[in-house]
């Protein structure tokens, strides 16, 4: 049979490669992606320096998130939950990777997507705190952040369709479709959970509860926005705010869930996390994603 | 004696699903020649999705012993992958093999996404026995492509590569 022949070969070729003298990197891709997109032009008008701070942004969002939907591997409640999780965690990873690809080429001083996420501190990163919260092992906790993120995320995504920046474009092209699943996935839990017992009801709305006050960040337009949204690159995260309100009403509304009234949390002295202000929690990130670059750079195995 | 290196790209396989050649999948955008040296591009079907390297390694080791030794595999997002690219013959091979091939979605309506906030109605049948009815019981498979249903008239789980 012809396929199975191909389908011998598909195995074959993974054999062939690893006989290879080809090290495989103990962290980060160690390959030199030759992408299309990254390599193209700052838009006129731009400021390199803005475009890769956008980028960052973009990008540190999603690999934050991801890291945490990660930890989730083996710890879900069912085996197929956890696929789920870890499938959303891979297409953040994706859009994160390509993003911080982009902001190191544009920035121009030699640092590839690897050296950007596990070479950077804690100041260094762009990413909103919803992102870096930590479960503790909560899956409604889980849950209540993937939908606020996913949300808005995918409302972001939608407005950067006609970006002027190509990757940013591109990056939101593929990425409406994936949050579109993200989105649907942590809805469905949340109807789920909160629609469900007295118990699964109480814990749902306690964790919007713990997440919500880090939902008013999430519209909080930077400078750096400010300027690339004029400029026709980047989107006003608030305008993404009437949108947002209006699917978690929906979803909060069909869940028997209420909507809290918290107190949003910061800006610290009118920073956050888009100028490298973050929780403590960002630290625990790093300390674990980060480890194994910065014991043994370059390592391969 | 080289072969067309057309004719070998057609050839490889998709990793995960080794039943579509990368020409079945739609995610070869180009092959250029130019002497000796051969440029491939392809386009990633989900953003992370860790074939792609594969993919690439696969690529270059055939191109190499069809006696292409200078290869180059670029990869372009731009226009995003959809399900849609996929030949009649990858879905017809898909369904061979169990994994029930995707409906085709067309072009997405301008302006907000709508939510879904129930499996969607569409009518997947069972790659097996046929039947109409069918229940999806996972939106994730093991792969980023497919969901996980089961026919309730065989009673047997099967694959089905989702619409994106």
């Amino acid at each position: 049979m012809n396929t199975d022949h191909d389908a011998t070969n598909a195995y074959q070729s993974l054999v062939e490669t690893l006989g290879h003298d080809d090290p495989r990197w103990a962290f980060g891709t160690g390959v030199e992606d030759v992408q299309a997109e990254i390599s193209s032009p700052v838009p006129d008008g731009v400021d390199p320096a803005d475009l890769a701070a956008y980028c960052l942004m973009l990008g540190d969002d999603a690999l934050i998130c991801s890291h945490r939907l990660t930890e989730w591997v083996t710890n879900a409640p069912e085996l197929e939950e956890e696929v789920a999780l870890a499938n959303t965690a891979l297409d953040l990873l994706g859009q994160a990777r390509v993003l911080l690809a982009r902001a190191g080429h544009v920035e121009g001083r030699g640092r590839d997507e690897d050296a950007l996420a596990y070479l950077r501190t804690e100041p260094e990163f762009r990413n909103i705190a919803l992102a870096e919260l930590p479960d503790e092992r909560d899956f409604a906790r889980a849950i209540a952040r993937l939908l606020l993120f996913s949300t808005w995320r995918l409302a972001l995504l939608q407005r950067l369709l006609g970006s002027r920046d190509p990757v940013v474009a591109a990056v939101a092209g593929k990425g409406v479709k994936e949050l579109t699943y993200h989105r649907d996935h942590a809805a469905r839990w949340t109807l789920r959970l909160g629609d469900g017992t007295p118990e699964s009801h109480r814990r749902m709305q306690a964790a919007l509860d713990a997440v919500w006050p880090y939902l008013e960040e999430l519209f909080r337009t930077s400078d750096v926005e400010r300027r690339l949204a004029a400029a026709g690159v980047a989107v006003d995260p608030a305008q993404t705010r009437d949108e947002v309100d209006a699917v978690l009403d929906e979803v909060l509304g069909r869940a028997t869930l209420t909507r809290p009234a918290v107190p949003p949390m910061g800006p610290i002295n009118g920073l956050g996390g888009r100028q490298g202000m973050h929780t403590e929690y960002l630290g625990h990130v790093l300390a674990e994603l980060q480890s194994l670059a910065r014991q043994h750079p370059g390592a391969t195995w | 004696m080289v072969s067309d290196p057309r004719a070998v790209v057609a050839e490889v396989v998709d990793p995960e699903m080794p039943m579509l050649t990368l020409d079945d999948l739609g995610v070869i955008r180009g092959v250029d020649t130019d002497g000796e040296r051969v440029t491939v591009t392809i386009t990633p079907t989900y953003s992370g999705c860790p074939a792609l390297e594969v993919m690439r390694d696969d690529l270059r080791a055939r191109l190499a012993a069809a006696g292409y030794a200078r290869v180059e595999v670029r990869t372009v997002l731009s226009p995003p992958w959809s399900t849609d690219w996929i030949s009649e013959d990858g879905r017809r091979k898909l369904a061979e093999h169990g994994v029930a091939p995707p409906d085709r979605v067309g072009p997405r309506d301008a302006g907000p996404v709508p939510l879904t906030l129930s499996a969607p109605a569409a009518v997947v049948r069972c790659p097996r026995c046929g039947s109409p009815a069918t229940e999806e019981f996972s939106r994730f498979g093991p792969t980023s492509c497919t969901a996980l249903r089961r026919c309730t008239a065989c009673r047997e789980p099967f694959e089905h590569m989702k619409e994106h």
